[in-house]
């Protein structure tokens, strides 16, 4: 189970591994506050959503369990939408469309087919909580990655309350040296793409030494 | 007239989907080897999209909005797409066996394909109104059909370019979809 687990992180990283739930991880990868916000709720509703497809997988009949899923991940996703709206409105704001769009990120129907359909409940919470933070993980490293070429710096405020900064510093010395194109569009692409490819790496890596 | 041309003018190149908005990376990447699989997989979005949209614009403001169960926007939306895609699969299936063996796994994939969920609450949240709406609607997965022809043709080439081992496939696809981006850019002026 440890294994399952660790293995969402780097060899079967959701994002870097499987290409899954790439938009959003492009898309509200600019700061550090994003993507912890974006990740505990996707994690939250991967875990949820695990747990209740496992619970109902007996009875539900196998021609119409898609639509079934659906409607389980979409009413999960309209409730923290909900949460996130009334406690934390600066993040409701800042990852705007992409919140709703949690619906059809790829990792969780995925999840609840590849897993959750065939797997028990303690299972699937398990590989819910692992993927999660594996998604998490990524999104972590690209908007590190991105904010700090874009600020010289990172910070991270509390989320429920948005004029209490947990952390922040900014290296002065390379201030002039920011590149703003790392916020836009393109410096999205080429971070992930420098990412993905040192995933591969590294589990290529991983596989000869399990061949060995 | 003229603001409905600057809209649709604004949701193919200036902001484009997959490269400014980063939405249906998915299909972007994984049915982009062919330009045939292309054409095929943006024809089949744009039908989707607009057949859903059109759908999901007439059941909120005859049906949420009149009850005030707005909240269940989302649910009903994806209900909607959902019943969609599969009857254009069906409709594929039938029709062009073909095309259904290419676009095999993306085709039900269509459902998660963030645009199209996207678009129908674009329409809502941007509060436009029926031409708005089946502009935008047409507009946006034209958009993605565009660049994701565009990107087909590049992908076709660097399949046989000398990358670095680890760039190989998905990585070095990134990179150029970035280059792609930020040529995309320079079309921010024109609307």
């Amino acid at each position: 189970m440890w294994q399952n687990f660790k293995n969402g992180f780097i060899k079967e990283n959701p994002v870097f591994g499987l290409y899954l739930g790439m938009c959003s991880a492009l898309a509200i990868s600019t700061s550090l506050n994003n993507a912890i916000g974006m990740g505990a709720c996707v994690t939250l509703v991967l875990i949820c959503s695990n747990i209740i497809v496992s619970l109902i997988r007996k009875i539900t009949p196998d021609e119409i369990r898609i639509p079934v899923y659906i409607v389980v991940i979409a009413s999960l996703v309209t409730l923290v939408e909900m949460i996130v709206h009334a406690f934390m409105p600066e993040l409701y704001t800042s990852l705007g469309v992409f919140l709703g769009l949690i619906v059809v990120n790829c990792i969780i129907l995925g999840r609840a087919e590849a897993f959750a359909s065939k797997n028990g409940v303690g299972a699937s919470a398990i590989d819910g909580l692992g993927m999660g933070l594996g998604y998490t993980f990524a999104l972590l490293l690209i908007s590190v990655v991105r904010e700090f070429l874009t600020t010289a710096g990172l910070s991270f405020v509390n989320p429920f309350d948005s004029t209490q900064v947990i952390f922040s510093f900014t290296i002065e010395a390379l201030e002039p040296y920011t590149i703003s194109l790392f916020g836009a569009s393109v410096g999205a692409f080429l971070t992930f793409a420098c990412f993905a490819a040192l995933f591969a790496v590294l589990r290529e890596r991983a596989n000869k030494k399990e061949a060995k | 007239m003229m603001e409905l041309f600057s809209l649709a003018l604004g949701a193919v190149l200036v902001n484009n989907v997959v490269l400014s908005k980063f939405l249906g990376i998915c299909p972007f990447l994984g049915v982009s080897k062919s330009s045939k699989n292309a054409i095929g997989m943006g024809l089949a979005v744009i039908f989707v999209i607009f057949g859903a949209s059109l759908i999901t614009y007439a059941l909120y403001y005859l049906v949420l909005e009149p009850l005030n169960i707005e909240y269940m926007q989302l649910i009903t939306f994806i209900l909607v797409i959902a019943t969609f895609v599969q009857f254009i699969e069906m409709f594929i299936k039938k029709y062009s066996a073909g095309l259904y063996k290419a676009l095999g796994i993306y085709l039900p994939l269509i459902t998660t394909n963030c645009v199209v969920l996207f678009v129908a609450q674009d329409n809502i949240t941007q509060g436009y109104n029926l031409a708005e709406t089946i502009v935008n609607s047409i507009a946006v997965p034209a958009g993605f059909m565009l660049v994701l022809y565009l990107f087909s043709c590049l992908r076709e080439r660097l399949d046989s370019a000398d990358t670095p081992k680890a760039f190989k496939g998905n990585p070095i696809a990134l990179v150029t979809a970035g280059l792609m981006a930020l040529a995309f850019s320079a079309f921010a002026g024109i609307v």
